[in-house]
């Protein structure tokens, strides 16, 4: 037998309740080892999607396989994943010990290795010595570890986290996103997680699948999503973006130039215009930390565009600030590192947009 | 403020009428004087002792005993079953169903007792035990279902579906998971199961077989004929047994239910 590349591969999966479609036809091939990342709002499907991987819901079309073999007709406790929910489900009357070695005891192996197992998964997570105690007796961040030892001391095909940060505060979050990124490198073990938290998918994922609505908006690396969004939803929900409506003009060699109304018209190079096919209308995508705000006598470069930029509202952060610029009719957002001193409300700066920063995605509908 | 004196003297009075003669029971059970009145003449369990000599009385404790036994092991099965059903699945018809189950609470008893007899009549059936037993289960059923219902909807279904991940089929997870969770529920429903048989009349005049007296109809067999102090001191103890039993079972629940939290 061959070992197959994919861990998990959807095809063609639909999943309705009623008359509404939750996954709209889902394709998605997950590779062995791998961190990816479901992320979008609530109710786009990534959960249910990650659900009907886990063997919770059955999809109403497609195929799920996993490690080659399909897992459609197949029960949860027989498809050997390991699932990792937002409220930790630790068994309540059970030991902190009981809890680890529940799955192991369906599993064939030997009493004498469990103790060993479950205290080598005690050991991964740090936190060797809390064996005989009860769940409610450790803190939130303590259970979600051992939440997490419990799923892979069973050594799974795939690991399955249902937003497992979000109940935890916010300074634990970050521990525990580094912490569990550090586990995931160390054993690795494919991994599928679905969080709403632009943030954290970022910084944790291999890939990152973006879904709204029940489809998958783009699939591709955290840079590449975020350098490169191929839709105004993408450009939208990652970072902070201002999108402008725009008029693409002919390709001129590597350059496609586009006009923004009332700013002038900016050139592009073509590698940032793939998303947008033959139309002549597009969506204009401008980071707001691309957009640079600068004194008169800044220099600007050639394939920038520099327009005059009230600024309106100064929100300081330290070592950068958020304005909110008025130029023509319209309020952009530029987030700035601050050098010396931020630019003071109702100050009139020089407002630079480089046109290899900014991407063109297909025109919104409305 | 002159209101809240009002208020307060009522509160009190209400009390003394609604307790009185259930203290005066009890007291009464005590006086080792023949007639049941006061004064009191001291102090003794004489009428304890003539109690646990009269065959009757201790047979019938015995049936009122292994039927609230049974009543509250069976309504708790099928409670706890049906309950599965209507908290954890999804099933057309399901609202009839719930309200089919819950109506032996708001059907008055005396139309529930009359109505099975009539059934039993229709089925040529004689009056049995096993009927006595049915009836029970059928007014204690509701209770149960209500008691183990609020916890299971309150056990999330994380629970079971961290433990089938796990590799636990249906039966084992609602065996290892699901039933332990649900303990403190299911130990109150057969209590209020058990109570509530025990204390039944109504139903049980009807639906008893000759010759066979649960503890209530045998006090209001005995009643017919006089008021024996005896019977004070067989009230004593149904007093006991009704208020206490349940008050332990609640403090032993809450116990279980604060472990598994």
């Amino acid at each position: 037998m061959t070992t197959p590349t994919h861990s998990v591969e959807l095809s063609g999966i639909v999943k309705r309740f009623g008359d509404f479609t939750a996954v709209e036809r889902m394709d998605l091939s997950i590779e062995e080892g791998s961190f990816v990342t479901l992320l979008g709002p609530s109710g786009c499907g990534k959960t249910t999607t990650l659900r009907m991987i886990a063997g919770l819901l059955d999809p109403s079309e497609g195929d799920i396989r996993i490690r080659g073999r399909s897992v459609t007709a197949i029960p949860i406790h027989k498809r050997n994943l390991g699932l990792v929910f937002q409220n930790y489900a630790l068994f309540p009357h059970k030991t902190i010990y009981d809890n680890v070695a529940f799955g192991l005891k369906y599993r064939d192996i030997p009493k004498s290795e469990i103790a060993g197992k479950v205290q080598r998964a005690l050991d991964l997570v740090q936190l060797p010595d809390v064996g005989s105690r009860h769940p409610r007796q450790l803190s939130g961040g303590q259970q979600q570890r051992i939440a997490l030892a419990r799923a892979i001391v069973i050594e799974p095909d795939v690991l399955l986290l249902d937003e497992p940060l979000s109940a935890l505060d916010a300074n634990l979050r970050e521990d525990m996103r580094v912490e569990l990124k550090r586990i995931q490198a160390q054993l690795g073990i494919t991994t599928i997680f679905v969080t709403h938290d632009q943030s954290e998918a970022l910084a944790m994922s291999d890939t990152i699948v973006v879904m709204s609505n029940g489809h998958v908006e783009q699939v591709g690396g955290p840079e590449d999503v975020y350098v490169n969004p191929t839709s105004a939803f993408v450009a939208r929900f990652l970072g902070n973006s201002n999108l402008l409506p725009a008029r693409v003009g002919a390709r001129e060699g590597d350059v496609v130039p586009v006009t923004v109304d009332g700013f002038g018209t900016i050139r592009l190079p073509a590698s940032r215009c793939t998303a947008v096919g033959q139309s002549d209308r597009a969506t204009l995508v401008v980071r707001s930390e691309n957009l640079r705000l600068a004194g008169d006598d800044a220099p600007v470069p050639g394939d920038a565009l520099a327009l005059p930029a009230d600024v309106t509202t100064v929100d300081y952060q330290g070592q950068a600030a958020r304005y909110f610029v008025r130029i023509g009719d319209k309020t952009l957002q530029a987030v700035n590192a601050i050098e010396m001193h931020p630019h003071r409300q109702g100050a009139r700066v020089k407002a630079i947009i480089r046109g290899r920063d900014c991407t063109l995605v297909p025109e919104e509908r409305h | 403020m002159k209101g809240w004196h009002l208020i307060r003297l009522y509160t009190i009075l209400f009390y003394l009428f609604m307790f009185l003669p259930i203290a005066v029971v009890v007291l009464l059970s005590f006086n080792p004087s023949e007639f049941g009145t006061f004064p009191m003449t001291g102090v003794s369990f004489r009428w304890f002792v003539a109690l646990w000599n009269n065959d009757a009385i201790v047979r019938a404790f015995r049936v009122s005993i292994l039927l609230g036994a049974m009543t509250a092991v069976i309504s708790t099965t099928f409670g706890v079953m049906a309950s599965l059903a209507l908290v954890r699945y999804d099933f057309p018809g399901k609202g009839l169903l719930t309200t089919l189950l819950i109506a032996p609470i708001l059907i008055p008893e005396v139309v529930l007792a009359v109505a099975l007899l009539l059934f039993l009549r229709w089925l040529d059936m004689p009056k049995s035990l096993p009927l006595l037993l049915f009836g029970h289960v059928i007014f204690t059923l509701p209770f149960v279902l209500l008691v183990v219902q609020a916890r299971l909807v309150g056990i999330r279904r994380d629970y079971e579906e961290a433990a089938m991940s796990l590799g636990a089929g249906p039966i084992e997870t609602f065996f290892k998971i699901t039933f332990p969770l649900l303990m403190p529920a299911i130990f109150a429903g057969m209590l209020f199961a058990f109570t509530i048989s025990f204390d039944d009349i109504t139903g049980t005049m009807f639906w008893k077989p000759g010759g066979v007296e649960t503890v209530p109809t045998q006090i209001y067999a005995m009643l017919r004929n006089s008021i024996s102090p005896e019977i004070n001191a067989l009230g004593t103890v149904m007093i006991v047994l009704t208020v206490a039993l349940p008050l332990l079972g609640m403090a032993i629940a809450r116990q279980m239910s604060a472990n598994r939290k």
